[in-house]
């Protein structure tokens, strides 16, 4: 640097001799006093030269600068020329609901709970290993993922819990953020609760009526009682909340898994002391006026199978095929999925949301609720004409998609009838027959205890549904299902009364317990419709190498047509993104409608369904009519419905069902013993 | 720190005009090293080569301007920021951090600690966090920001005059404004940090969390702190909440009694709460009369302001405190001056004087435990704080009988620090036979005289507003006014105000403790005119800082500024006593934490509820623990390790692991009973109060 600068020096030395010369010979007398200040000036200044390194600085000087006076600018402007703006461009914006709402006089009446889902709800370390030094009290998940993007494996390290017992690694604690700030935000601006907030506030909301339910939602149900107290906690509250309010019964607003959560919550709280939380038959009806569950997969979702079977998902897998080797470059030591893949799979609360009720429920190998049975071609003329005139219903063309098959290997073996399929048991292929170079793989997976025959096995069972996707899992990570299966049950119950199913794996599982006996209290099923939702997958086996995972969603498979349901190798059905319709709808639509054996005393049920509409403009953010499934908790329709249940307005009064897909069609087409 | 050097920065762009005079120095000392390189290169050929290579590319030497050269100077400044934040960036994390000390925390673990009894934390005025659920326009985008705590005070400078809006309460109801709500921030968040980097709780939270608290065993009592505790109540169900919380954690931790640590105000509030708890519903919480004996091990008060502090008076009285004196003195005009419109002094007492909860914190007592016009508890003490001179108590037996002629030779100007506030330095020292009487009833005569400056100064700002001229004048006057006499003076200089506030606060003391007029809540916040509960196993500690000047009593003056809407009184800082003089720029000091003075903190359990007293019929141990203050030995250490200040104590590994001991199920006998460093036991005995 300050060589640069001293041949600058010698070279303006040069110039200088001249130039006081040639100035003054050109003065006027006039001007001598001027000169004289400016002639040492222009000394100074003028006869410097511009060097690359000169240049380089001034020009990110003037860029700094530039900046600086811009954002001194944007922080002294008033808050409201944003806003003024957008009004400009787009017109006036429609209130929200809030406002809009309270302009006709409603207020606050019933308090509120709301019941976080998976992955939107805070986690904050209280006792972690020496890697995690100093991050006491931050975030893990949520909010900005504090200083943990940093280090990623020390991340993955605490967020991972024990793959035998399900809890927390010796030495770690990582548990739930309390409050409403565990859930209103996922990331910086990235809203989850946030809107309903927002909105319920403008009618008089309030900390004190309202009560974010945050549970650790990596574990089973059960153990978030057992190690946090969770329900003991909801419970409690929920209590408070009612007697603050002069007895006013909560309306609950469930979100994803937390409407599995509550559901077990419902179960604990009347089940007497020891395993449950003693509140006594009438608690639920003494304490909650509705449940209006959002997004609610009580049935599972099959994206939750390729999660557990390949750690993808339809997005995961169309970047897997864009940049091959990327994600799973051994040579940069990521080995990402692996990592993910071992983390997931000690979450055991993933294994609430594996699809229920099996091929009763999601279809069999020939037939599912969402297509009209396709026995023959003669169908075929039928079959357009439906999707023709209820047209808005579906989302592609369903036409010859066998959506019970949950995961096919191949095409063929998704499209062929089920008589043409050979299927070869896997069961009772030994696992032995070890990858030799198994025992180097750093990270322990089940999958390295499968052998290259096991793999072959698997595949050539060639198609999976809801019922042997159980029977497969069993069979490719044994120990991740005993554990999952002791907290977990995924079947239809024959006989309600019978004492087994006072165990509380059967909780969360609508098909396996009985209602509350609410007679006032009312369920709501909130969910979008008219996404692209992923409901079966392709799989191919994985080129051998000796640590990945066997099995990848096979990207290159696409429909014949461009409307076809089959893209990237994923089958996709009508839903939210994540939640099929016939999960997040069956059981309002005909498995709790009327008094049946799962809803004894006749709660009443409605079906609210959201059409989706993207976002008119880049302003309008992630949409005031999304049906996505987490946006869909910013839907003004839905928030005003939420809005005027929860200021006392009951079911009927808001408009009773509201259903734009063939989700009642779809459940007469399900046989179920009610 | 970026945002330091940046700020800096912006101070080059915006100096642009000068910098010509800046460049041109920079450039002269260049044109001297150009020089001296002339004469070294000037006969080197291979200097020559290089100019004659420097002078092939044809570019036009352009004009090295002023505003070219800052640009340089920022751009150089910026890479060069950016390449040490790059590296910076680039080094491991463990090689940076700084080494922290192993707090009580890691030690306590080895020695075999874990988590036992809950522990319930009561953060204190100011400290706790307040976030906005509805507001004006001028506060849109703010909704469940924080308006206060938690290093949002950018929005401060932003918008000051709209925060001060939505931070007043309504001057009647001493409840929202109509058409705002603010609400206190719940969870740890709430009172953790009070700015980035001012810890206020964080310390004992991480501390505590070593030994195996977290969220299901660790619950901090959030409340508003601007309101009455009763309204707290009344507003957000504050009281019903935390009873609530203190069951379920019983309840949810295997039956185990909570242990609550309650900070500064907290500490009356959870008197408040004790006392609530257990009165009938309709007031009270209706949790019956054996609730704190099953709910509560302990209460460690940490800082406690049972008493109340002398700070609250002179923050009423002129919204000043010692340093915003002090501050007021050295610019005299900045704060003053009307020309920025500014005012702050009376914007910020109006706000002030709507919160309830400072009202709170006025000396109670009155002259029994202060002191009247010429004695107090205190006497004798001496303020050279440096070293404690050792004719300590040969003064103190002096003074008791001595006149105020011979005491004036003997201890220079010692303090009277009974008078709480006096105008005029003569006022302050003068023995009380001389000084002109301060009646109460003479206010009540002068405030219903006319008051002709009303209707010139339009809206009135504060309620001096509404004095007269000659009222304000015949409260100065040469008076001293005692803990007692003070009380009427507010009434007097604020009486909506007090009416308001007194109608939850009492200050005085209780002769008859079974009057059925001491059900009332106004009372329960006042430890002496409320018994503790009966709860025998309980265990209360007193947890504070001494050996730090703290302000016991203030020399006032009649501000010189006689415009409408402005404060008539001020603290006069040109009153300093000599050398070992206990006054200081017109205020008197005393022992204590740099707010509570060691009578406050420390009377209560050193004799008001020591053994059975009828203040503690069923004679719940109490134990002294005091921490005495020693500086931060370097800046490693940050606010200090054993500091005793009011907040930094929360700090103070000693108090912690105190704590921690506790919670961890130790008794006040095993962490060693009784600790004390400052002469509140022989105060104490000097406090005449029935017991």
């Amino acid at each position: 640097m300050s060589f640069l600068r001293r041949r600058n020096g010698t070279d303006s030395s040069k110039t200088r001799v001249a130039d006081p010369n040639i100035k003054k010979d050109g003065a006027d007398d006039d001007d001598k006093k001027k000169d004289q200040y400016k002639i040492p000036q222009r000394r100074n200044y003028g006869s410097k030269k511009w060097s690359c390194w000169d240049n380089c600085c001034w020009f990110i000087g003037f860029i700094c600068s530039i900046w600086w006076f811009c954002l001194f600018l944007y922080n002294t402007m008033p808050d409201s020329i944003p806003q003024f703006v957008t009004m400009a461009i787009t017109g006036p914006l429609p209130d929200p609901p809030g406002v809009k709402l309270r302009k006709e006089g409603l207020t606050a009446n019933h308090p509120v709970v709301l019941v976080p889902g998976v992955v939107t709800g805070g986690l904050e370390l209280w006792e972690g290993r020496h890697c995690a030094e100093g991050l006491l009290g931050k975030r893990l998940w949520g909010g900005s993922f504090g200083e943990f993007y940093k280090r990623p494996l020390c991340w993955l390290e605490h967020i991972s819990l024990d793959n035998d017992t399900g809890f927390d690694p010796p030495g770690i604690r990582v548990r739930p953020v309390t409050g409403l700030v565990a859930a209103d935000y996922f990331a910086t601006g990235y809203f989850v609760w946030a809107v309903v907030i927002a909105n319920l506030a403008h009618i008089g909301y309030e900390e004190k009526s309202l009560y974010m339910a945050a549970y650790d939602w990596r574990l089973s149900f059960q153990n978030t009682e057992i190690r946090d107290q969770s329900l003991t906690r909801i419970k409690s509250n929920i209590e408070l909340l009612v007697a603050t309010h002069g007895g006013k019964k909560v309306v609950v607003l469930p979100h994803s898994m937390g409407v599995q959560y509550f559901l077990h919550f419902m179960k604990w709280v009347e089940t007497p002391a020891p395993r449950g939380g003693g509140g006594g038959p009438d608690w639920c009806a003494k304490h909650i006026k509705a449940i209006m569950n959002i997004g609610a997969p009580f049935l599972g979702s099959p994206k939750s199978i390729a999660l557990h079977f390949s750690i993808e998902v339809r997005d995961i897998a169309a970047l897997r095929a864009q940049a091959p080797g990327l994600l799973d470059k051994d040579v940069l030591g990521l080995q990402t999925f692996k990592h993910l893949m071992r983390m997931f799979r000690t979450w055991d609360a993933t294994f609430s949301m594996i699809p229920k009720g099996g091929e009763t429920i999601w279809g069999g190998l020939d037939w599912s609720p969402e297509t009209e049975t396709v026995n023959n071609s003669a169908k075929k003329g039928t079959d357009n004409s439906t999707r023709n005139t209820g047209g808005n219903g579906n989302i592609c063309d369903t036409k010859g998609v066998n959506y019970g098959r949950l995961i096919s290997f191949s095409k063929d073996w998704a499209e062929t009838h089920s008589s043409k399929i050979e299927r070869v048991d896997f069961k009772h292929v030994a696992k032995g027959d070890k990858l030799t170079n198994s025992s180097n793989c750093d990270i322990w997976l089940e999958y390295h205890e499968m052998g290259n025959r096991a793999i072959k096995a698997v595949a050539d069972h060639k198609v999976y549904t809801a019922g042997s996707i159980l029977d497969l899992l069993h069979y490719v990570a044994p120990k991740l299902m005993a554990r999952g299966a002791s907290h977990f049950s995924y079947g239809i119950a024959d006989d309600l009364d019978d004492p087994k199913y006072d165990q509380y794996k059967y909780w969360s599982n609508p098909l396996e317990t009985k209602l509350p006996n609410a007679p006032d209290m009312e369920i709501y099923s909130l969910y979008g419709v008219g996404l692209p939702t992923e409901r079966g997958y392709i799989y191919k086996v994985a080129p051998p190498s000796d640590c990945s995972i066997p099995f990848q969603i096979d990207t290159s498979v696409d429909g014949d047509s461009e409307d076809s349901c089959l893209k990237g190798g994923v089958f996709s059905g009508d839903g939210d993104e994540t939640v099929p319709i016939i999960s997040a709808g069956f059981m309002c639509a005909k498995g709790w409608r009327g008094k049946t054996r799962f809803n004894p005393s006749g709660i009443r049920t409605y079906n609210r369904e959201y059409k989706h509409a993207p976002p008119a403009n880049l302003l309008e953010g992630r949409g005031t009519q999304s049906g996505s499934h987490v946006d869909l908790l910013g839907n003004f329709a839905l928030i005003e419905d939420v809005l005027r249940v929860a200021a006392g307005a009951t079911g009927e009064d808001i408009g009773g069902d509201r259903v734009y897909s063939d989700i009642f069609k779809w459940s007469e087409r399900i046989n179920i013993k009610l | 720190m970026a945002s330091v050097l940046r700020f800096r920065k912006l101070c080059y762009v915006e100096s642009a005009v000068k910098c010509t005079s800046v460049g041109y120095e920079s450039f002269e000392i260049d044109e001297k090293l150009d020089e001296k390189e002339e004469d070294v290169l000037s006969a080197n050929n291979f200097a020559l080569e290089i100019n004659k290579k420097r002078k092939q590319p044809k570019r036009q030497p352009k004009e090295w301007r002023c505003l070219d050269s800052c640009c340089w100077i920022i751009g150089y400044l910026c890479t060069t920021w950016w390449l040490l934040l790059f590296f910076y960036h680039c080094l491991p994390v463990t090689l940076l951090r700084v080494p922290e000390l192993p707090g009580p925390g890691v030690r306590l673990k080895r020695e075999g600690l874990t988590a036992l009894h809950p522990v319930v934390l009561v953060p204190g005025i100011v400290t706790g966090g307040l976030e906005l659920w509805e507001g004006r326009p001028c506060a849109d985008g703010l909704f469940r920001k924080r308006l206060w705590g938690g290093g949002s005070f950018t929005q401060i400078f932003k918008r000051p005059l709209c925060l001060l809006e939505h931070l007043s309460l309504h001057h009647e109801t001493g409840l929202d404004p109509q058409g705002i709500r603010v609400r206190a921030v719940p969870g740890m968040v709430g009172a953790d940090y009070f700015a980035p980097g001012y810890f206020v709780w964080a310390v004992l939270i991480e501390n505590l969390a070593k030994i195996g608290y977290e969220g299901k065993n660790l619950h901090m009592a959030a409340y508003d702190w601007r309101l009455s505790f009763q309204n707290t109540e009344i507003r957000d169900h504050a009281l019903t909440r935390l009873k609530s919380k203190i069951e379920l954690m019983y309840i949810s931790n295997g039956y185990k009694k909570v242990v609550a640590v309650p900070h500064s105000m907290g500490v009356i509030y959870f008197l408040h709460f004790l006392k609530w708890v257990e009165t009938p519903p309709p007031m009270g919480g209706g949790g019956g009369p054996g609730w704190c004996a099953k709910h509560i091990k302990a209460v460690m008060n940490i800082g406690p302001a049972f008493l109340g502090v002398p700070k609250a008076v002179s923050n009423l009285f002129s919204a000043e405190g010692k340093d915003v004196s002090y501050i007021r003195a050295m610019a005299p005009r900045v704060f003053d001056s009307e020309i920025l419109g500014l005012q702050t002094f009376e914007r910020v007492m109006r706000m002030a004087r709507t919160w309830d909860s400072i009202v709170s914190l006025l000396p109670k007592g009155g002259e029994v435990i202060w002191g009247n016009m010429d004695r107090s508890p205190e006497e004798g003490h001496v303020c050279d704080f440096s070293k404690k001179s050792h004719s300590k108590t040969s003064l103190t037996t002096n003074n008791v009988n001595n006149s105020d002629v011979k005491r004036g030779f003997l201890v220079k100007d010692l303090a009277n620090y009974g008078r709480i506030i006096s105008f005029g330095k003569p006022a302050s020292v003068l023995h009380s036979s001389k000084l002109p009487t301060a009646d109460s009833k003479e206010f009540s005569r002068t405030s219903t005289s006319e008051n002709f400056n009303n209707f010139s100064c339009g809206e009135a700002w504060t309620e001096y507003d509404e004095m007269s001229r000659q009222s304000i004048q015949n409260v100065a006057a040469d008076k001293a006014y005692t803990t007692t006499t003070l009380l009427d003076l507010l009434r007097f200089v604020a009486p909506k105000m007090m009416r308001r506030a007194e109608a939850h606060f009492s200050h005085g003391i209780a002769e008859n403790l079974d009057d059925p007029k001491y059900n009332h809540y106004k009372y329960w916040s006042n430890p002496l005119e409320t018994k503790l509960s009966d709860a025998p196993d309980m265990e209360i500690y007193c947890m504070y800082g001494v050996g730090i000047p703290t302000e016991r009593s203030y020399v006032y003056k009649l501000s010189p500024n006689s415009r409408c809407k402005s404060i008539p009184y001020q603290i006069d800082n040109s009153v300093h006593g000599e050398d070992g003089s206990c006054l200081k720029g017109g205020v008197y000091f005393a022992d204590g934490d740099e707010s509570v003075p060691v009578l406050s903190a420390g009377f209560m359990c050193a004799k008001g509820w020591r053994g059975r007293t009828r203040f503690n019929p069923s004679g719940i141990a109490t134990y002294i623990r005091e921490y005495r203050h020693k500086p931060p030995t370097s800046l490693m250490e940050g606010r200090g390790i054993e500091s005793g200040s009011h907040v930094d104590i929360m700090g103070n590994f000693a108090l912690i692991e105190d704590i921690m001991r506790v919670a961890a199920g130790a008794t006040g006998d095993e962490i060693g009973g009784d600790q004390i460093h400052s002469d509140i036991i022989k105060m104490s005995e000097r406090i005449n109060l029935g017991l």
